[in-house]
């Protein structure tokens, strides 16, 4: 960010990192990016069940540009990838990538051709949630860790990804 | 009766304002909202509530033991075998005397998951034949590495029961303990006993007194049944 070079080191810094990191991590909107079946319990995890509103990240934005992180739900094929890679482009930092489900994270059971074998191969992933698909709380459980792991980073990590 | 007129009159707007979000279009759509205030909301409050799981969900995987410590993998590869994702391996290695691990000749000397590839279909739970392997209720086990979906044995494996020790055992202290593992069919590690394959449970209980004897099978036994030239 170039901030802490300006500003003197110290208590004010930290305690900045801290309030800018909780922000971040209470209102962090993820993109619409369901590619398969994995989407249909992402639809869920914001529905009033399991209600992601409860985390301050309701608001599924159909456009990358108010959006912070990418659920990249879904197994990822070959023709998608830079598509995928477009739209991760598109999002304004400070941005993170969740993948969710086998297929995103490692091409789970479609090892062939066609399927993108991990979309770590794409994109920077911060988070992988297993399953197939996984049940909504085992998504809520990935994006929380998510949010400890946002709180727990610092401007210079952030900048340097 | 100067009070009759303010009652009738509250009990007629109320039976009006009954008709209107009965009958009209708008007024049933009123209704909705105001129906579902009286509700209890059905969010799950996750991290701090859960909600019970149904009885055979499928999660994380375990590898069990038998009551006196003993795991019940024997090795065998037909839950690798059976995973439609090729999530699971298996190496499997060979009892001795001074080390048993499970009943039997064999037993797992690793054995890893990978959950980044694995579905949790139970395909491989189907395919155990001893019931080794189970899966739990467990189902929190994102992370940030793709290293740390893969399992290894010692985070599957059930830890050992109240009072029972953790493996390996000595092959001694298993054969005094006298258990019936697989009906005394479990045979010793080859070349143990003189390679008799005698039950590794107890000597008494032979394998051959457990057996019935074949039917003898000789040409003259056959007969001359119709057709068995033409075979």
């Amino acid at each position: 960010m170039g901030l802490e070079e300006n500003l003197p080191s110290g208590i004010l810094l930290t305690n900045l990192e801290k309030f800018v990191n909780y922000s971040r991590s209470a209102s962090l909107w993820p993109a619409t990016f369901g590619l398969a079946c994995c989407a249909i319990e992402m639809m869920s995890m914001g529905g009033p069940r399991h209600d992601a509103a409860r985390f301050g990240m309701e608001v599924f934005r159909a456009s990358p540009r108010q959006a912070d992180l990418m659920i990249v739900a879904g197994r990822v094929s070959n023709k998608m990838a830079p598509v995928l890679r477009r739209i991760y482009d598109q999002m304004s930092d400070p941005k993170w990538v969740l993948s969710m489900g086998v297929c995103a994270t490692s091409g789970g059971m479609f090892n062939n051709y066609a399927i993108v074998q991990g979309v770590d191969h794409v994109v920077p992933v911060d988070m992988y949630v297993p399953g197939c698909p996984p049940r909504p709380e085992m998504l809520l459980d990935g994006i929380l860790k998510l949010h400890a792991k946002i709180r727990g980073e610092t401007f210079v990590e952030q900048g340097s990804k | 009766m100067e009070f009759l007129g303010p009652i009738l009159f509250l009990l007629l707007v109320v039976v009006l304002v009954g008709i209107a979000l009965n009958t009209t279009v708008l007024g049933r759509g009123m209704a909705m909202p105001l129906r579902q205030m009286l509700k209890k909301p059905s969010t799950s409050q996750y991290p701090e509530q859960p909600r019970p799981v149904t009885p055979r969900f499928h999660g994380r995987h375990q590898l069990n033991r038998y009551d006196d410590g003993l795991e019940k993998c024997i090795g065998c590869e037909l839950c690798a075998w059976a995973c439609p994702a090729d999530a699971i391996y298996v190496q499997g290695a060979n009892n001795t005397l001074e080390a048993r691990w499970s009943p039997g000749e064999r037993y797992a000397e690793d054995y890893q998951i990978n959950y980044s590839r694995c579905i949790l279909c139970g395909l491989c739970i189907e395919a155990c034949p001893t019931r080794a392997l189970t899966m739990t209720h467990d189902y929190e086990f994102s992370s940030d590495t793709r290293r740390g979906l893969v399992y290894t044995k010692d985070m599957l494996l059930a830890p050992a029961p109240e009072g029972a020790p953790d493996t390996p055992h000595r092959d001694k202290d298993v054969r005094e303990r006298g258990h019936n593992y697989y009906g005394g069919k479990a045979v010793s590690p080859p070349g143990l006993h003189g390679g008799d394959h005698l039950p590794a449970t107890a000597r008494t209980m032979s394998r051959a007194s457990q057996v019935l004897p074949m039917a003898p099978e000789s040409e003259a036994d056959w007969g001359d049944a119709p057709g068995r030239e033409e075979d």
